[in-house]
């Protein structure tokens, strides 16, 4: 079973690959762009076929490393 | 003062640091692999140096705060160890959770590799005592994700408690946002723990320990330690 963990930078930490990415799709002429963070997407194929087990695993793998919870939040989805 | 220098792969400036400790002790400190599970006794100083651990993969220092030596470090410095870690060493404390905060990429996104001023905000610390309170020091950063964050009750405790040791500042010790290239909160450049024995900095002081090349500005940082060492 896979899971997928989402880490994003957490609201009021800098994001300054955001703000540059959203400077740069301005410039390309798309109009109407607003804040844009950027995060990461962790993919992990998991042995676990319980997806609540699952979820739980990968959640306790996010706060012990993928994630740093001081400046990044996550969620997790599993499929 | 026995000190040890911890290696990871990825790690680069474990030799000018060693020189640094062999200039201010007279004793060329020890690599230890990060591998490694014990310290040797008797040890005084961890030294975690600059460099790329883990190719900075996930953040910066986080895979090598996972490091089976890092387990070691922690209990050495719950009983009372000195430990400094320079650049993706302060990486590493904030991500082993021995120094509160995080380290952001820089504000302006842009790798930063030159000299700055640091004010030095207290000397009676084992890392300070051979510098004057507002003394300013020159080192030379080389980082990417040096940008100091913390959450404003975070950097309040961090100022009552008088653990903000290094401030970006002016050659002349202003404290501006000029100065601080980047974008540190309060200008934080280097960190203590509450009891003063782990010291986390962005800039290398290691670069400038030799009159013949660039100076002895970061000196008296390691005569300091070597000091406090030799008294106890």
């Amino acid at each position: 079973m896979k899971a997928f963990v989402t880490v994003m930078p957490k609201a009021g930490v800098l994001d300054p690959q955001g703000k540059a990415i959203g400077h740069a799709l301005t410039g390309l002429g798309f109009a109407g762009i607003g804040e844009v963070r950027a995060g990461k997407v962790i993919e992990l194929e998991l042995a676990e076929t319980d997806p609540v087990k699952a979820k739980a695993a990968a959640e306790e793998m996010a706060r012990k490393l993928l994630a740093n919870t001081v400046i990044e939040s996550f969620s997790v989805t599993v499929g | 003062m026995k000190a040890a220098i911890i290696l990871f792969p990825g790690t680069n400036r474990e030799r000018d640091m060693a020189l640094a400790l062999q200039r201010a002790t007279g004793h060329r400190p020890p690599l230890l692999w990060h591998r490694d599970t014990e310290l040797p006794a008797g040890l005084d100083l961890v030294v975690l140096p600059g460099g790329f651990s883990y190719g900075d993969y996930l953040r910066c220092g986080a895979m090598a705060a996972q490091s089976p030596i890092m387990r070691a470090v922690k209990e050495f410095a719950a009983r009372g160890g000195h430990v400094l870690g320079v650049c993706n060493g302060f990486q590493m404390l904030a991500e082993a959770g021995l120094l509160p905060g995080a380290l952001l990429r820089n504000a302006s996104l842009r790798f930063l590799s030159m000299d700055c001023h640091m004010r030095v905000e207290r000397a009676d610390t084992p890392f300070t005592g051979r510098f004057q309170r507002g003394q300013v020091f020159r080192a030379t950063m080389a980082h990417g994700d040096g940008n100091y964050f913390a959450d404003a009750a975070t950097l309040d405790r961090l100022e009552g408690e008088g653990l903000v040791a290094l401030r970006y500042a002016t050659p002349q010790g202003e404290v501006t946002a000029a100065a601080n290239r980047n974008g540190s909160a309060r200008n934080i450049a280097g960190l203590l723990s509450p009891n003063l024995r782990v010291l986390g900095l962005m800039p290398h002081p290691e670069n400038q320990v030799d009159p013949e090349i660039d100076g002895t500005d970061g000196l008296p940082l390691f005569e300091s330690l070597a000091e406090s060492f030799a008294a106890a």
